[in-house]
């Protein structure tokens, strides 16, 4: 049979497809996708020749999970439709949530305002015109408990997007949930803790790369001991990606981030398998529709083979690439906006196409401002469109046996794979990131990306062709965008609470609290490798948060013990 | 009169999102301009002080968190205090349309949207720049 094939293919060729050639040429001498990766005429059963059904795609649920994550996948439960949001105070985002758990939402999503991200409390100086810009001003355990007044944490599930100060916003939600009467047991959802990737996407780190590794270790040690339905980190190459990396590079970092947090957490002499199960992961989804589907059947794939490998890990799952994905911001036009919406379609059905658990869709006035209700709505409709309509959910992973996507996915794969070894020989990701190997990789792709948009070698409809008349591509046109986003009295109203927090509560014991925190950082000098004989400190975080010590001044301190981290910068 | 224009491409405010301010400055570089970054994260007065140490002809500003509103006048206005109102400032990242006639009006002089090409901003550059250099 394969003989029969290759002969015959053999004979297509000299017979039909060279007469074709000579007379009408192809659109393009060479086909690639983003990643680089050569893309061939025509894919035959000779592409997949190597593929082993049993070793290399499985069942659902099994290893190597390449099929999905669950056996039933979308017949049993549709993914969970995400969609980041919030901005303001506390107060204005505690009605927003209880409007959406009245329309049927059971998970939140928190996204922060960038002081709370970086460590300032909303009166430092850095945090002017930012306050409550981004997502929410969180400065105290009082702003907390507003947040989160009549929602029941027990019920919920609330993903946080926070970063270096992680332990210090999670130890705030444990705080409310013990206020509100709630065993730690049953608090689930997600922090993204994920720190390393800030220094090579992001941008909001705080201390260097080791401290902030300790701090992540300490979240998901914690998390492991105390909140068994929590998901401590969310490892992340959405960011990354956005920030200018391919497919493979976004696949590649992501993994080996997370391989570095295992290794973190080993060296406080935890078996991988007592929290590997509970990590879980966040990837971006652009427009190459095969490309983005095989990536993620190549990150599971690959996931799973490391953890078995690398850590002989027993629990399946251990092995289990969850994700969470969003559609790409940086794909979106702010050129004939409208396109978005199928550029956003696109990618959302790839992401179901690739077995996400859960998915925000990303709205088509996002290139623009903050976006509109209107375009949201349009956004949550395109996943409920692709859910109910277009009967893609109705069987598992529907696309597995084709040969372009098997033999696409086992070269993402692989190419990531070599990445992963390279960033091994550099001495592991934390070594990779401190001499900007990673940095620098990004950097390039983005440029050489922009490159090809400007000379036409990659076509953005309606930016680089089939522009309209300019009178009618006016970015903005018909679009109504908030001015300035969000009300700058909130920083007014936040300084004065914060203020009169900062004469209310009891100053000494904040003070003890605060020293408390320093003298367990150093119990030992840190040094490389060395998370394994620190002090973790979210005992000494949950009991300076509990009396209000703010999250500035928390970071403070542990600003003068880490040290600030300063990017090199080289263009 | 020296020969190269130089640039300084600087990011006010507290968002990370540098993709757009790195890929300018290497255009920009590449087109054989002198540029300095400064990197993520500056205060208005780090920027201004580098502007005017480094004596450069202009100055880009990039920025995605919306804190333009607030920190772009103030940019501006050091910049006037320091004798630094020569200089040409443009801007880019999300700059939502309302917002970009004031900006206009107290001194930014372009605010380049998501899709400009590194090409359109070289040419606005080098444009304004030679005309002001005729002028002197």
């Amino acid at each position: 049979m394969k003989q029969k094939i290759k002969k015959e293919k053999k004979n297509w060729e000299e017979k039909v497809l060279k007469k074709i050639l000579e007379k009408r040429p192809e659109r393009k001498k060479h086909f690639e996708n983003y990643s680089k990766i050569k893309i061939e005429r025509l894919y035959t059963p000779e592409d997949i020749e190597g593929l082993d059904y049993l070793k290399d795609l499985g069942f659902p649920g099994n290893f190597p999970f390449t099929r999905g994550v669950q056996p039933t996948m979308y017949r049993g439960r549709l993914w969970t439709m995400r969609q980041y949001a919030g901005m303001g105070d506390a107060e204005e985002s505690n009605k927003r949530y209880k409007y959406l758990l009245k329309q049927g939402q059971t998970g939140l999503s928190v996204a922060f305002d960038l002081p709370t991200q970086i460590g300032y409390d909303s009166d430092h100086q850095l945090a002017i015109g930012e306050v409550g810009r981004v997502g929410v001003a969180i400065d105290s355990l009082q702003d907390m408990e507003v947040l989160f007044k009549g929602v029941p944490l027990d019920r919920v599930s609330t993903s946080m997007t926070i970063n270096s100060p992680c332990a210090i916003l999670l130890a705030m939600y444990i705080a409310v949930a013990e206020k509100q009467g709630i065993n730690l047991s049953k608090l689930s959802g997600t922090t993204q803790n994920d720190s390393l990737k800030e220094y090579i996407a992001r941008g909001t780190y705080i201390f260097p790369p080791l401290p902030s590794l300790r701090l992540t270790t300490d979240v998901n040690e914690y998390a492991s001991k105390h909140l068994p339905k929590w998901n401590p980190i969310s490892i992340s190459g959405y960011h990354i990606r956005e920030a200018g990396a391919t497919a493979v590079q976004e696949l590649a970092f992501t993994l080996a981030n997370g391989l570095a947090y295992v290794e973190a957490l080993k060296m406080r002499n935890l078996k991988p398998d007592d929290f590997a199960p509970r990590f879980s992961f966040f990837f971006a989804v652009h427009n190459n529709f095969f490309e983005e589907i095989a990536k993620f059947r190549a990150a599971r794939r690959l996931w799973a083979r490391l953890m078995k490998e690398r850590f002989q890990v027993q629990n399946p799952k251990s092995m289990m690439l969850r994700f969470h994905a969003q559609t790409g911001g940086s794909t979106l036009t702010a050129q004939q906006p409208d396109n978005n919406i199928a550029r956003v379609t696109l990618q959302a059905l790839a992401a179901v196409l690739g077995g996400t658990q859960s998915l925000h869709t990303n709205s088509r006035d996002e290139a623009l401002a903050l976006p509109s209700e209107d375009s949201v709505q349009i956004a949550l409709r395109t996943q409920q469109i692709i859910a109910y309509e277009s009967g893609v959910s109705d069987t598992v992973d529907p696309l597995a046996g084709s040969y372009y996507l098997e033999s696409l996915t086992d070269q993402m794969e692989k190419e990531a794979l070599t990445y992963i070894k390279r960033i091994d020989d550099l001495g592991g990701m934390l070594a990779a990131i401190e001499k900007g190997f990673i940095q620098r990789e990004i950097q390039n792709s983005a440029y050489i990306h922009q490159k090809k948009i400007e000379k036409k070698e990659e076509v953005v409809v309606g930016l680089n062709r089939f522009q309209s008349d300019p009178a009618f591509s006016a970015p903005q046109k018909n679009h109504e965008v908030r001015k300035g986003g969000v009300d700058s009295k909130i920083e007014e109203r936040q300084k004065r609470r914060l203020l009169k927090l900062k004469e209310e509560r009891d100053n000494k014991k904040v003070k003890k609290a605060l020293n408390n925190i320093k003298k367990a950082i150093h119990p030992t000098p840190l040094q490389r490798g060395g998370v394994h004989n620190q002090k973790n400190l979210m005992p000494v975080i949950l009991e300076a948060v509990g009396v209000y010590a703010t999250v500035g001044e928390i970071c403070d301190i542990l600003r003068q013990e880490f040290g600030e981290y300063r990017e090199s910068v080289s263009i | 009169m020296r020969k190269k224009i130089r640039v300084l491409i600087a990011k006010p405010g507290l968002d990370g999102h540098d993709r757009g301010a790195k890929v300018v400055a290497k255009a920009l570089r590449d087109a054989g301009m002198e540029v300095i970054y400064t990197g993520i994260r500056q205060t208005t007065e780090q920027i201004v002080n580098t502007a005017i140490q480094e004596d450069v002809d202009c100055l880009g500003l990039s920025i995605l968190s919306g804190a333009h509103v607030k920190l772009f006048p103030e940019i501006v206005e050091l910049l006037k205090k320091r004798g630094g109102e020569k200089i040409l400032i443009f801007a880019g990242g999300i700059v939502p349309s309302e917002d970009i006639p004031e900006l206009e009006s107290i001194g930014i002089s372009k605010i380049f949207g998501p899709g400009t090409s590194t090409q359109e901003i070289i040419d606005f550059i080098k444009t304004q720049i030679g005309a002001d250099r005729k002028r002197r």
